[in-house]
C-alpha cells in the first residue's frame, strides 16, 4: 500500500520533471525519479499480487494499467516521439475533453441506433428461429451445421453489400448487425434447449405436460445460460460488425467512420479517444450482461461456490 | 497451498524411533481456509514397522487422509516431528521413497495403459528397455497384461485403479501410500481388489499405509488398525489384528474375523462420543 | 465425448443439411427476382411475361442481388481463367490475404504460447495482466485497424506486415486465453502426482500441462483462424490497398460490381473453411496419437 502510494506520487513528478527535463537540464534528476516509481509500483503489485480478497485482485491489475500507460507516456514524450505516431495518452485524454460533443455524436450513430436496433433484431429473431426450429429435428441437424459454419466465416465482408441495399445510414450497418448476432444466437439457443438432462424430461413427462409448459418452465430456464453465452459473445460482435460496416461507407457520423478518416488525415488523438470509447462501451455492455446473468442464472453451478 | 515452516525434528533418542518407516510424535496440522482456523490433527502419535499393513480408519473429516498426505509431504505439519525412513518427509519425497495411490485413479487420459505406469519411471529417467520391462511386469501383477495399449477410458473404474497401483509399484518404493483407492468401486468389484491388494502385499513384502473408511475392508487387509476421531482428528486407539497372515474372502465370516471388526466399530463409536 | 457428438451430428446432417442449401439457393433465386425487378423493368418492353423478367433478372451485370450461378460463373472464371500470379485472379488475392493472416496466426501462437507460461507460472503475471487479456475479448479491437495501417504506413511499414500484425493480434488473445485454461486443466491429484515423483518444473509442464491443454488449444485456435481472416481483410480497407479480398470487395463496392464483391465473399468463406478444416485435421492427426480423444 505504501509502495503503491510513493510509486504513484514519484511516477506523477516523473511526469512533470520529464516534460521540464528539455529546457532545464532536468534528465538525471526525471530518470531517478521514474526508476523509483517503477521500482515502487513493481514492488507494490508483487505485494498485492500475494494478498487475497476483493481489494487485492483489483488492485493489482489497475495499478498494471496505470502503470502501463504512464510509461507509454513517459517514453512518447522522453523519446520525443511524432505525435503522428502515437500520441500520450495526455493527448488524447485532452482530445477526449474537446471534441467531447463530436464523440457524443458518433456514439448516438453507431452504438445507439447501428448496435443496439441490430443486436434486438438479431438477438430477437436467432432466438425465436431457435424455437420455431425445436420440434423440428430435421430442421435442427440442418440448420445448426450451418449456423456453426457461418458463424465461423468473417461475416462483417457483407458491409458493402449491405451499404448497397440499405444506404449509407446507420440502418446498413445495423443490418450488418443482425446477420453477425443472428447465427450464435441460434447456435446457443438450440443447444441450451437440448441441455435439460433425461432425468427432468421424464419429470415433466410424468405430470403430463404439455410441450409448452415443459418449454417455459423447465427447458428455457435451462438454456438461459447458452443464451447469455450468446448475448454477451454478440455483445461484442455488435460493436465490431457496426464499426468495421463504417468503414466501407457512411454519412460523416459514426466511430468506424472517424477512426478511419480521422486516421488518414493523422488526428491519431481523436482516433485513440474514439477507441477509448469503443472499448469503455464494449466492456461496459459485457459487464452489464455479465451482472444481469449473475441474477438471473444465480443457480448454475458457475456462480453457485462464489458468493 | 498453506506455506507453513516444518519445525524443525528434534533429535532427541525417545523422540524417534530409528527402525520405524514412518513415525509421527504429537503431530499437528492446522489449516487457514479463508482466515478460519480449522484443526485438522492433533497430537497425533504412531509409528509403522518395516512390513506393516496399517489402516487409518475413521469418519469423514478426521483427518486420516490430511495424515496421509502429510506423510508424502503433500501438507504440512504445523508443529510435531513426522519422520518416514528417518527423515523429513520432504527428503523422503526427493529420494523416491513412497508410491502414492489417490482416491481417483488420476491416470494421464493421453497416454495408454502402458505408458501411464511408464510415467513415474520416465521422470526418474530409467532406461526405455528397463520401462518396458517393468510396465510389463506390473501390469501383469496386477492382472492387466492384455490391456497395455487401451486408454484409460476404454477401462472400468476397477481396472483404472489397478492400473494407478501398477503405476506405483513400478518404481519399486519401499512404502506404499493408499487414499481410499476403492472408495468409489461397487462391493463386489472392492472384494476382488482387496483379495489382489492382499496378495501383492504378501508377494511383495512392503510396507502400506492404507486409508479407509470401510470397516471389513479395514480388517481384512491390515496387520495394525489405527481408528481416528473426527474435530480434531486424533487417533483414539491402535487395534492390532491377529488374524493369519494368509486371507482369503472366506475369513470374512468367521468369527475371529468379526470379533475384530466388532473392536474397530467400538473403537469408532467411543472415538465419536469422545468428541 | 466431444468427438463422438461431433461425428453422430455430422452423420445425421447430411441431408437435412443439403435440404437447407438447396431451400436457401431456392429462396436466393426468388429473392434476386425480387430485388432486381425494379431495375429489370427499365429494361424489357413492355408486356414481357414473367419468364422474361426472371431471366432478366438473373443475368444483370450490376444486380442488386447476382443470382447464384453469376456468382458461381464469377468464381470460376476468376480461379481458373486468369494465372494465378495475375492481379486478375482471385487465387492471388485470396493467397495476399491468407499470407498477412497466417503470418499473424504463427506470430500469435508464438506470443500466445509464451504469455500463457508466463500467466500459469508467475502469479504476478496472473495478477497484473490477465484481467486484461480477458477485458480485451469485450472490446472491439478490430476498431485500431485502420490506425495500425496508418502508423506503420508512416513509419514505411505497408504490405504484409500491417495485416499479419492486426490479424496477429487479433488471434492473440483467444490463444492466450484457451492456453490458459488448458495448463491449468490438470486436476489436483494429478498435480500431487508429479509431486510424489518429485517432478522438475520442466517434466510437469511437457509430461502434464502442455498434453492436457491440447484439448482446449486447438477451439482457440479456430476462434484465432477466423479472427486473424477478419483482421486481414479489414486491414486492407482503409488504405486502399490494390490486392487482397478485402480490396477486392472495397474495388467491388466502389463500382458498383455486386458480383466482384459476392465472389469475393464466397472466396473469404472458403478460405476461412480451409483454415478450420486444416486445424481440424491437424485435431484428428494429434488425436490418432492418443487412441482418437484429445
Amino acid at each position: 500500500m505504501v509502495w503503491a502510494a510513493l510509486g504513484l506520487i514519484a511516477a506523477t513528478l516523473a511526469r512533470f520533471a520529464i516534460a521540464d527535463a528539455a529546457s532545464r537540464m532536468m534528465i538525471g534528476t526525471a530518470l531517478a525519479v521514474a526508476a523509483f516509481a517503477i521500482v515502487a509500483l513493481f514492488l507494490a503489485m508483487v505485494g498485492f499480487a500475494r494478498g487475497e480478497g476483493w481489494f487485492a485482485r483489483l488492485a493489482t491489475p489497475t495499478l498494471f494499467g496505470l502503470l502501463l500507460l504512464w510509461l507509454w507516456e513517459m517514453l512518447v514524450i522522453g523519446f520525443a516521439v511524432p505525435f503522428v505516431l502515437l500520441p500520450p495518452p495526455s493527448a488524447i485524454a485532452r482530445a477526449f475533453g474537446t471534441h467531447l460533443g463530436l464523440l457524443a455524436q458518433d456514439f448516438a450513430q453507431t452504438y445507439l441506433h447501428a448496435v443496439i436496433a441490430g443486436y434486438a433484431l438479431g438477438c430477437g429473431t436467432g432466438f425465436l428461429v431457435a424455437l420455431a426450429i425445436d420440434r423440428s429435428p430435421f430442421l435442427k441437424r440442418g440448420l445448426l451445421p450451418m449456423g456453426n459454419l457461418i458463424s465461423a466465416m468473417p461475416i462483417v465482408g457483407i458491409a458493402p453489400i449491405m451499404v448497397m441495399w440499405f444506404g449509407f445510414e446507420w440502418p446498413s450497418k445495423a443490418a450488418v448487425v443482425v446477420v453477425m448476432t443472428f447465427f450464435p444466437m441460434l447456435v446457443n439457443t438450440t443447444a441450451g434447449l437440448a441441455e435439460v438432462g433425461a432425468i427432468e424430461r421424464d419429470l415433466m413427462q410424468s405430470y403430463a405436460a404439455r410441450y409448452g409448459a415443459t418449454l417455459v418452465k423447465l427447458r428455457l430456464p435451462a438454456a438461459l445460460p447458452h443464451i447469455f453465452t450468446a448475448l454477451k459473445l454478440n455483445s461484442t460482435l455488435a460493436l465490431i460488425g457496426a464499426v468495421v460496416a463504417e468503414f466501407f461507407g457512411t454519412p460523416i457520423l459514426g466511430m468506424g467512420f472517424r477512426i478511419s478518416t480521422e486516421a488518414a488525415k493523422m488526428n491519431l488523438d481523436l482516433v485513440w479517444a474514439t477507441i477509448t470509447v469503443a472499448a469503455l462501451a464494449g466492456s461496459l455492455s459485457f459487464g452489464a450482461l455479465a451482472v444481469l446473468e449473475r441474477a438471473v442464472t444465480f443457480w448454475h453451478p458457475s456462480f453457485r461456490g462464489s458468493s | 497451498m498453506t506455506e507453513v515452516a516444518l519445525l524443525q525434528p528434534v533429535m532427541r533418542d525417545d523422540l524417534v524411533i530409528p527402525e520405524a518407516v514412518v513415525s509421527a510424535r504429537d503431530v499437528s496440522l492446522v489449516f487457514d481456509a479463508g482466515g478460519q482456523r480449522v484443526t485438522a490433527l492433533a497430537g497425533v502419535d504412531l509409528s509403522i514397522a518395516a512390513g506393516d499393513f496399517v489402516s487409518l480408519i475413521g469418519p469423514s473429516g478426521c483427518g486420516k487422509t490430511t495424515l496421509l498426505r502429510a506423510i508424502a509431504d503433500l501438507e504440512h505439519p504445523t508443529s510435531g516431528v513426522l519422520l518416514v525412513n528417518g527423515m523429513t518427509p520432504a527428503e523422503a519425497r526427493k529420494r523416491r521413497a513412497y508410491g502414492y495411490v489417490f482416491q481417483a485413479p488420476a491416470l494421464y487420459p493421453w497416454r495408454n495403459v502402458a505408458r501411464n505406469v511408464m510415467l513415474p519411471l520416465e521422470i526418474m529417467g530409467l532406461p526405455r528397455a528397463e520401462r518396458q520391462a517393468r510396465a510389463a511386469r506390473y501390469l501383469g501383477l496386477v492382472g492387466l497384461g492384455d490391456f497395455a495399449r487401451k486408454f484409460p477410458w476404454q477401462l472400468s473404474g476397477g481396472m483404472q485403479q489397478r492400473v494407478s497401483i501398477a503405476r506405483a509399484l513400478a518404481f519399486e518404493p519401499k512404502l506404499l501410500l493408499m487414499d481410499e483407492p476403492f472408495g468409489a468401486l461397487d462391493e463386489i468389484t472392492r472384494d476382488g481388489l482387496n483379495l489382489h491388494l492382499h496378495e501383492l502385499w504378501r508377494r511383495t513384502g512392503m510396507t502400506a499405509v492404507f486409508v479407509t473408511h470401510s470397516i471389513p475392508e479395514a480388517v481384512f487387509l491390515s496387520t495394525r488398525i489405527m481408528v481416528m476421531s473426527a474435530r480434531p482428528g486424533r487417533v483414539v486407539e491402535i487395534i492390532e489384528n491377529d488374524l493369519p497372515a494368509t486371507r482369503d474372502l472366506d475369513l470374512r465370516e468367521t468369527p475371529a474375523f468379526l470379533a475384530v471388526a466388532h473392536r474397530v466399530r467400538e473403537a469408532l463409536r467411543a472415538g465419536h462420543s469422545y468428541d | 465425448m466431444r468427438g463422438g457428438r461431433l461425428s453422430s451430428t455430422r452423420e445425421g446432417a447430411i441431408l437435412p443439411l443439403i435440404a437447407v442449401i438447396l431451400a436457401l439457393i431456392a429462396v436466393w433465386y426468388v429473392g434476386a427476382v425480387a430485388l432486381n425487378a425494379p431495375q429489370a423493368r427499365e429494361q424489357l418492353a413492355e408486356g414481357a411475361g414473367l419468364r422474361d423478367l426472371a431471366a432478366a433478372t438473373w443475368s444483370m451485370t450490376r444486380p442488386v442481388l447476382p443470382a447464384p450461378h453469376q456468382i458461381a460463373v464469377e468464381l470460376a472464371q476468376s480461379l481458373f481463367t486468369h494465372p494465378v500470379t495475375s492481379p486478375r485472379s482471385l487465387v492471388y488475392h485470396a493467397w495476399v490475404t491468407v499470407s498477412a493472416s497466417l503470418a499473424g496466426l504463427g506470430f500469435a501462437f508464438v506470443l500466445g504460447l509464451l504469455l500463457a507460461i508466463g500467466i500459469v507460472h508467475v502469479r504476478l503475471l496472473d495478477r497484473s495482466l490477465m484481467p486484461w487479456v480477458i477485458a480485451s475479448q469485450t472490446v472491439p479491437v478490430l476498431a485500431i485497424a485502420p490506425m495500425v495501417v496508418v502508423v506503420l504506413g508512416n513509419l514505411g511499414i505497408t504490405g504484409l506486415l500491417p495485416k499479419a500484425a492486426i490479424a496477429g493480434y487479433l488471434a492473440f488473445f483467444p490463444i492466450t486465453v484457451g492456453m490458459v485454461k488448458g495448463l491449468r486443466a490438470p486436476d489436483p491429484l494429478q498435480r500431487d502426482l508429479m509431486r510424489t515423483y518429485d517432478a522438475r518444473p520442466l517434466q510437469v509442464f511437457s509430461l502434464l500441462r502442455f498434453p492436457a491443454s491440447l484439448g482446449f488449444l486447438f477451439p482457440s485456435l479456430r476462434i484465432a483462424v477466423t479472427l486473424a481472416l477478419v483482421g486481414a481483410i479489414v486491414a486492407e480497407l482503409p488504405t486502399g490497398a490494390q490486392a487482397g479480398l478485402g480490396a477486392r470487395l472495397l474495388a467491388g463496392s466502389y463500382y458498383g460490381q455486386t458480383v466482384q464483391i459476392w465472389a469475393a465473399l464466397f472466396m473469404a468463406a472458403a478460405m476461412s473453411m480451409l483454415g478450420l478444416a486444416a486445424v481440424s485435421l491437424i485435431e484428428t492427426l494429434a488425436a490418432r496419437r492418443r487412441g482418437g480423444r484429445l
